[in-house]
């Protein structure tokens, strides 16, 4: 066993489910979507990207990929969150939590991505 | 490709993950405390103002307490915050000049700006390994004549030389074992621009992989290499290296050629020198005696092709036994005056101070100028750093081994002609080397002249071709004629013609016809080359130098002008 590897998958879903934890629920219902836990898929989501760094393979360059894809739509996510709340005075309504749960919603699908290709080099990997 | 990119990246994993981790528990401590807002309702910071305040705070840039005045709780929770973030900075920065610092991306980004360097290269470039005196010379004098090189040397220090030599290209310059395939690779040897590889490094082993390497990855290139062993040179030349230098027979045999054939030995000093530099004076060695102090691989080579020119020779050796030279020598250094004595100094013609030792070599001919002014003296010089003292003793003639390989080398790189050229001329006599030392003396003036070489073809000489093609011969005089004023010739001659069924002409005359698919070898003043392709490649200008006449330059005025000729 690899400690590496364990911390490795570890975080990638890690950020899949946090990231799933956050976009389930009524789709514009505010109630339904935490903020801490769009704060902590952020925080995984970053520290996942970072763990990919400098894997030379095709595959290790594809989950990077993955993980900044993720990254931009949480961010832009939780800047939408904020511009409503603070910048806009608007504050939180249907329309707004709608756009931003599509947008963990697209996160959600890169993060999919990301463990699906994980599964796939760890049963090609046979020891 | 991006290995630079790849190293930072993987250095910084753990730097950037400690930073993430620092900045979400600071954030995360700044929302759940409770806090109390300007009229002391409860209140508690969100996500877009801890980030905020996170912000500044890490990077101690400090705004102060913002949106509302900090009660304890929240100051405690700061106070960690700010060791917390500031420190993980501390380490993330730490890390990245650390990893500045590092031999392991230092080499990385010196192997990417090599790498690049070569990538540029759209002349066609030789790859030189081994970049000691030979290498260092040989280069130079490509640069000099406009090759481009790419140098592989494993030595740091060497690379380092090449950096601050003073060359008017750019020549990239990497440090690593050329040995290794990967290293000429990276040195461009799969390149369509790669047209030669020059092995000389110290080791024959390393030479022999380099060549064997290149004749496997890029087949069709030329491979020159050097090699010390006449084991290793039949290896080489087994599985078609283009040339091999043995630089013992290659310095003795020019060693030879210089005393008792000084006008052939001149005109190989003449066009094989880096142009523009002084010319080189004729010399006239005496018949007679010579000492020959040293017997080792060189006074060995030397002798034997003294013997092959019937020069007797008195050897003097420390170490009979050991060199092999027996009880026919005389035992000593040569650096004393008895030991010179017992070898007839005083009678004898030349003396060669041969030995591997620069110091000694320059005693020896210093005591011996001391015991026989008349005495013409020769000594080898083995290494460059000693050029100064080496030109102060006056010697009638220096041979330094690495000058002599990077000419040879030189000779072949420039154009194959001209080393056809040099081995035509050895079979020639000495006299006739006089000669026709004094017609390259007329054209070549003060400097050492330029050697180019063109063909017959379209490409090098279309208009030429277009008036063979009408059917009316030009003669090689016609192309020597200056195209501005053909009552002037060109400061340049022939030196070889070459025909296409491999006939040859040495220093070929005026009314020789050209042909379709000769190629011509010229030395003169290299501007004269310019001039030349005037009248290779413009149909007016040959029309002038050939019969004086200005002929008329577009389609129309042609066509025009051949119609009055007709009526």
């Amino acid at each position: 066993m690899n400690l590496e590897k364990v911390i490795f998958g570890f975080f990638i879903v890690l950020a899949l489910t946090l990231n799933f934890g956050f976009f389930i629920g009524d789709f514009d219902n505010p109630a339904h979507h935490n903020v801490y836990e769009l704060f902590a898929a952020i925080v995984i989501n970053l520290i996942a990207t970072v763990l990919k760094f400098g894997d030379r393979t095709q595959m290790g360059a594809v989950l990077l990929a993955t993980s900044l894809v993720a990254d931009l739509q949480l961010i832009i996510a939780a800047i939408v969150w904020g511009y409503a709340e603070h910048v806009s005075h608007i504050g939180m309504n249907p329309a707004i939590m709608g756009s931003i749960v599509s947008l963990s919603g697209g996160a959600l699908l890169a993060n999919i991505t990301s463990v699906v290709l994980l599964i796939i080099e760890t049963v090609n990997l046979r020891r | 490709m991006n290995q630079v990119i790849f190293l930072i990246l993987r250095r910084m994993r753990a730097p950037l993950v400690a930073l993430i981790v620092v900045y979400a528990i600071s954030i995360l401590g700044l929302v759940l405390i409770p806090g109390t807002d300007a009229e002391g309702n409860p209140w508690r910071m969100d996500f877009f103002h801890a980030f905020y305040f996170v912000s500044y705070m890490a990077t101690t840039i400090g705004f102060g307490e913002i949106p509302y005045t900090f009660n304890e709780a929240q100051r405690m929770w700061t106070v960690i915050a700010v060791y917390l973030t500031v420190v993980g900075w501390l380490y993330a920065i730490g890390k990245i000049l650390a990893l500045m610092q590092s031999a392991a991306f230092k080499q990385a980004v010196v192997e990417q700006a090599f790498a690049r360097g070569v990538r540029h290269m759209t002349e066609p470039f030789y790859i030189v390994c081994g970049y000691g005196d030979t290498g260092s010379l040989l280069v130079k004098s490509m640069v000099q004549r406009n090759m481009r090189a790419v140098v592989v040397d494993v030595d740091a220090d060497r690379i380092n030389e090449l950096e601050l030599e003073d060359l008017d290209l750019y020549v990239p310059g990497l440090c690593a074992d050329a040995s290794l395939s990967l290293t000429l690779n990276e040195a461009g040897l799969k390149s369509r621009h790669c047209v030669g590889v020059v092995a000389l490094t110290d080791s024959d082993a390393v030479n022999l992989k380099i060549a064997i390497t290149t004749k496997l990855l890029h087949p069709g290139i030329k491979v020159i290499c050097r090699a010390e062993t006449h084991d290793a040179e039949a290896n080489m030349v087994s599985f078609g290296t283009d040339r091999v230098i043995n630089p013992y027979d290659t310095f003795a045999h020019r060693l030879a050629l210089a005393l008792h054939s000084p006008g052939t030995h001149l005109i190989y000093e003449w066009l094989t020198g880096v142009p523009e530099s002084e010319l080189p004076v004729p010399l006239y060695p005496p018949h007679g005696t010579w000492v020959l102090c040293g017997y080792g691989r060189f006074g060995k080579a030397v002798k034997e092709n003294l013997d092959k020119e019937g020069v007797e020779t008195v050897i003097v050796e420390i170490d009979p036994e050991g060199t092999g030279c027996g009880d026919l020598c005389v035992v000593g250094r040569g650096t004393e005056a008895e030991t010179l004595m017992s070898a007839g100094i005083e009678q004898a013609a030349g003396i060669v101070a041969g030995t591997d030792d620069d110091a000694n070599n320059l005693s020896i001919v210093m005591t011996a100028a001391h015991l026989n002014p008349d005495l013409f003296m020769v000594a080898r010089q083995n290494k460059r750093d000693n050029d100064e003292i080496f030109g102060a003793a006056l010697l009638d003639l220096v041979m330094q081994r690495s000058e002599i390989i990077a000419r040879d080398i030189l000779a072949l790189l420039t154009t194959p002609l001209l080393d056809r050229f040099l081995r035509l001329i050895l079979k020639e006599s000495n006299e006739w080397a006089n000669e026709q030392v004094s017609r390259l003396s007329a054209v070549t003036g003060e400097v050492v002249p330029d050697v180019w070489s063109f063909h017959i073809d379209d490409e090098d000489a279309p208009a030429v071709m277009e008036v063979m093609h009408d059917g009316e011969r030009v003669a090689l005089g016609d192309l020597l004629r200056n195209p501005r004023q053909r009552e002037e010739w060109l400061e340049c001659i022939p030196l070889l013609l070459s025909r296409r069924n491999h006939e040859t002409f040495l220093f070929p005359g005026n009314h020789l016809t050209l042909e379709p698919g000769d190629e011509i070898l010229f030395s003169g003043k290299g501007w004269m080359m310019e001039r030349m392709k005037w009248s290779l490649q413009n149909l007016n200008a040959l029309r002038y130098v050939q019969t004086g006449e200005q002929h008329a330059s577009g389609h129309l005025w042609r066509l025009l002008a051949g119609h009055r000729v007709d009526s």
